[in-house]
């Protein structure tokens, strides 16, 4: 439960503090904080537009799409409280609930037959692919080095106690950022501002959302990077009482919003070309990981 | 006894029958037939699953000896999927062959060839004899050839038909190797005795044998690279055909492969990492070739290939799970692969009889040209939508929980997995998320171009719906999946009895899928409920929300461009382009291109073939090689009466000496050894 409350918490500001980041380094002064929350407020009182060519399929697919968010962050535990849907190997069930999500957002997409539209939605079939393996090796380090495979019991037992456990620490981390990036199509690999319709991935794929769909998928979005969020927290605090974690986890978050602004500020978007071997590079940083976690535990001979 | 009789009698009956009757009396037959042995034969199954075995011992003849036949609980579940599948597609069959009224003897072949088919496939799951399990097997890959010609005017049907039943042949030359070798040996064609001698010799000749029959039920089964005939003969075949040989006839071959496994005790480990290395490479090979398809019911069978692959996984890991003494994960191994054989089954074969919908409503099934197909037709593409969600592993439905079941497997045995072992759960891992993702990118792209967007092809018939016949065993099928994914405990509670057959060969404790096993299942559905009961309430909410705003409906937003037409929405070649440029070097792609030329735009033109490189090299090029090394010869075939005759002359004279001259070359050799 209280995982549940903080990451809508932290959901609430997250992408403001992005915003915001990249107002600030490019010298403007930028939105508010709250300002996303009142973009989706203002679409949910809004009506809709729908394409002629469209069908049932792209009327339920953002819910769809929400929903699958919305389970997958009931699974995520904070500290040693556990998530409202715990079980072991339920880090599975939360990889495969997102793919639900994107299935349905990609078929949403090709329901307009736009062509922009059918662009966003192979790119993200293609990056989706690459994606998740490298979070599956990553969880199955994570079950090596702690003996568990539920999320709840492998960051409770997590110790950082060792300079290499705090490596794999520092490069899970990475990779789960990479992740989120990857998840939520932000620098480098899709341009949120772009709106050059053949440079998009995720945007492109809602042009054609509107109204309370669209308010959806943005509230989706919110929750996604808030959900990686506290898993990266997670790797960090299994052990931290609540007094000293809950402050810590806001703080957390805030900097990665705060982080992933600056690299979007700093950084330009990679040529499309190579965005399939940057998340291929996950994979093997994950692979990384697993032998690094091989040799923590001793079996690395 | 009473029941082996009606069971041969009630088939042959109904053969009898078929010629004569008219077209409503032969549907009436076939189904009806079809239904009575399925209940006959579920009868027995659950039966068997349940705990009482069936056997019974025909006093055969003075070659095969007494005939047993067991009914054990690997054979009953294999059973119920069978029935189920038959049912089903029969059903659907009957309402699909209606356009083909006007040829009443293809009809009539067809009507007795389903029987058969259907009473050979569950014979071979009875059958402890080798020589009646070869005439069945034999008989069932026969109907099944014979079955795939239907349309035998057009000659691309009769080369996939052939093609298979040569590469069907070809296994069963493995398995009469098998067969001859232990019958030599033992003087018993019984499968006991198969048992006993591989019990007495162990070490590589019971490897050796177990590798023969592998081998013959792999090329069965479809794995890679024994899996050339499966994306001819699948497009080949009527849907309810394709529905069946995919959902239950390559299955055969699994349940051989597990047969062979609980006869033969082997090296577990060794052949356990056989299997997987085979499957894994499958699955991928296979998923990675779905995707370039551009014929539906072909990228489905090369779908199949792939679930092979990942039932092919789960067995390898209960094979391991045997070898190191581990009982969660050679039960969970197990499990999921005879779950995953069920799901596929059911999947599988609704994804081939809505792909025969789609065929029946616009005659083509080439996906460049469909499109749109949402508006005309919306049950097909709701049933297409739930298989297709099925077989990519996602909740809730079935798929995700025998991947489920695989995966929960893999992160037991790193508990107490070694170094090497390691490494390797690492590639399974990461080779399971891959096809996953895979998968999914088929699928958006299969789902996506054919039913939704706008027609990219204008037909000059009406496209419309299918019957409700027509659709109600695929709604039986799509019901099914739905439960086995929201309740999958159940299914799990019929799997004990079948999962203990393989934990008991090496008398590993089996406790019914508790501890570090399924009891997550329930959790598992109550998440999906979770999932499931949010959808609907957002549905409501949404639905109350909008009740009293504007709705408009407009055309697609096109940035301002005056002129769309439906050719400018993405095609399934342009939507997997990225990845089939990143993966060249597996594939073969034939391209035919006509650039433009000059100055202004005259047409031009662009075709692409995907083509396997597999059958390049494992059979295109040695059949053309050997095709000319033969071809050498032929000049003993010079159409001349006179030669043919010599030839007789020169074969009687060769028989009737050789004999008669033995003895004299004999002894004409010892006397030149005591020179």
């Amino acid at each position: 439960m209280l995982s549940f409350l903080l990451i809508i918490l932290a959901a609430a500001f997250f992408t403001g503090i992005i915003i915001r980041t990249k107002s600030i380094a490019s010298g403007r002064k930028g939105p508010g904080l709250f300002q996303p929350i009142k973009d989706v407020v203002r679409l949910f009182k809004k009506g809709a537009v729908y394409s002629e060519t469209s069908s049932f399929v792209f009327r339920i697919a953002p819910t769809i799409y929400f929903s699958s968010v919305f389970v997958a962050m009931l699974v995520v535990p904070f500290g040693q409280s556990k998530g409202l849907i715990s079980f072991n190997g339920d880090f599975i069930f939360f990889a495969y609930v997102l793919g639900l999500g994107k299935f349905f957002s990609i078929i949403g997409a090709m329901d307009t037959g736009s062509s922009f539209e059918g662009m966003g939605a192979s790119r993200e079939a293609l990056y989706s692919m690459f994606a998740e393996p490298a979070f599956f090796i990553l969880m199955g380090s994570l079950a090596l080095l702690t003996g568990h495979t539920s999320f709840q019991d492998i960051f409770a037992t997590l110790h950082l106690g060792s300079s290499i456990t705090y490596a794999l620490g520092g490069l899970a981390a990475l990779v789960f950022l990479m992740i989120a990036m990857i998840e939520n199509s932000r620098m480098p690999l899709d341009d949120p501002k772009t709106h050059l319709e053949l440079t998009m991935v995720h945007e492109v794929m809602i042009l054609d959302n509107s109204g309370f769909d669209l308010g959806l998928i943005l509230t989706a979005g919110y929750l996604k990077f808030a959900i990686y969020g506290a898993i990266i927290f997670n790797l960090f605090s299994g052990t931290i009482s609540y007094e000293y974690a809950i402050p810590m986890f806001f703080v957390m978050q805030a900097f990665l919003a705060f982080v992933v602004g600056m690299i979007e500020s700093f950084m330009a978007r990679f040529r499309m070309n190579h965005n399939a071997q940057f998340i291929v590079v996950l994979s093997s940083v994950s692979l990384l990981i697993f032998f690094g976690a091989l040799l923590v535990s001793g079996k690395f001979i | 006894m009473n029941l082996v009789w009606s069971f041969i009698l009630i088939p042959f009956i109904a053969i009898c029958l078929i010629p004569f009757l008219q077209l409503k009396g032969k549907a009436i037959a076939v189904y009806g037939t079809v239904s009575m042995i399925a209940i006959l034969t579920s009868y027995l199954a659950i039966q068997a699953l349940t705990g009482q075995n069936f056997n019974l011992t025909l006093p055969g003849s003075l070659i095969s000896g007494p005939i047993n036949l067991q009914i054990d609980a690997l054979s009953a579940w294999f059973i119920l999927i069978i029935n189920f599948g038959f049912i089903t597609g029969g059903f659907y069959g009957l309402f699909y062959m209606k356009t083909y009224a006007d040829q009443p003897k293809n009809l009539n072949l067809h009507g007795i060839l389903f029987v058969l088919l259907q009473a050979s496939l569950l014979s071979l799951c009875a059958i402890q004899n080798s020589i009646v399990f070869l005439i069945a097997w034999e008989i069932m890959a026969l109907s099944a050839f014979l079955s795939i010609i239907f349309e035998h005017e057009k000659i691309a049907t009769i080369k996939a038909g052939i093609n298979y039943l040569i590469q069907s042949h070809i296994s069963i030359l493995f398995l009469m190797i098998g067969f001859i070798w232990v019958a030599g040996k033992t003087g018993s064609y019984d499968f006991s005795a198969i048992h006993s001698y591989s019990l007495t010799h162990p070490g590589p000749l019971s490897l050796l044998l177990f590798l023969f029959f592998f081998i013959g039920f792999a090329i069965k089964a479809g794995f890679v690279p024994f899996h050339t005939w499966l994306p001819y003969a699948h497009p080949a075949a009527p849907a309810h055909i394709s529905g069946i040989m995919s959902g239950i006839l390559i299955k055969i071959g699994i349940f051989g492969i597990l047969r062979m496994l609980l006869l033969i005790p082997v090296n577990y480990t060794a052949i356990g990492s056989f299997i997987l290395i085979i499957s894994l490479i499958s699955g991928i090979y296979g998923v990675m070739l779905a995707i370039l398809q551009h014929n539906l019911k072909k990228l489905l069978a090369y779908h199949s290939i792939e679930n092979i692959g990942i039932i092919g996984i789960g067995i390898g890991l209960g094979c391991i799970g045997l070898g190191i003494n581990n009982p969660v994960l050679s039960s969970l191994g197990f499990a999921g692969a005879l779950l995953h054989t069920l799901n596929h089954s059911l999947f599988k074969s609704l994804l081939f009889f809505t792909a025969g919908n789609v065929y029946q409503a616009t005659h083509t099934l080439d996906i460049e040209k469909l499109g749109g197909l949402v508006k005309k037709m919306p049950q097909t593409s709701i049933l297409f939508l739930i298989a297709a969600l099925a077989i990519c592993g996602l909740p809730p439905f079935n798929g995700f929980i025998s991947e489920f079941i695989l995966y929960t497997g893999l992160y037991n045995w790193i508990q107490n997995a070694q170094m090497i072992s390691l490494i390797s759960i690492v590639f399974i891992v990461m080779g399971l998320a891959f096809i996953g993702g895979l998968a999914l990118m088929c699928f958006t792209k299969a789902f996506g171009v054919v039913f939704l967007g706008n027609p990219r092809h204008t037909f000059h018939h009406e496209v419309k719906e299918v019957s409700g016949f027509q659709l109600a065993p695929l709604y039986a099928i799509a019901a099914l999946i739905i439960i086995i994914g929201l309740f999958p405990k159940l299914f799990l509670d019929l799997l004990i009895k079948p999962v203990q057959l393989f934990t008991g060969l090496q008398q590993l404790p089996f406790v019914a899928f508790q501890g570090n096993g399924l009891e997550v299942l329930v959790s598992v559905s109550h998440a999906s409920w979770y999932l499931i009961g949010l959808v609907l309430i957002l549905l409501g909410l949404r639905k109350w929300l909008l009740r009293n705003r504007t709705i408009t409906v407009m055309p697609t937003w096109g940035c301002g461009y005056t002129a769309p037409t439906a050719k400018i929405q993405y095609t399934a070649s342009s939507f997997v382009k990225t990845y089939s440029k990143l993966f060249g070097m597996f594939f073969l792609i034939f391209k035919k291109e006509k650039e433009v030329q000059g100055i202004f735009p005259t047409d031009a033109h662009l075709e692409t073939r995907p083509y396997d490189k597999i059958e390049k090299w494992l059979i295109d090029y040695p059949t053309v090689n050997f095709k000319l090394f033969l071809d050498r010869f032929r000049f003993f075939q010079n159409g001349k009466l006179q030669f043919y005759i010599l030839y007789g002359i020169i074969f009687i004279i060769l028989i009737i000496s050789i004999p008669l001259l033995y003895d004299k070359v004999i002894q004409f050799i010892e006397f030149l050894k005591q020179l």
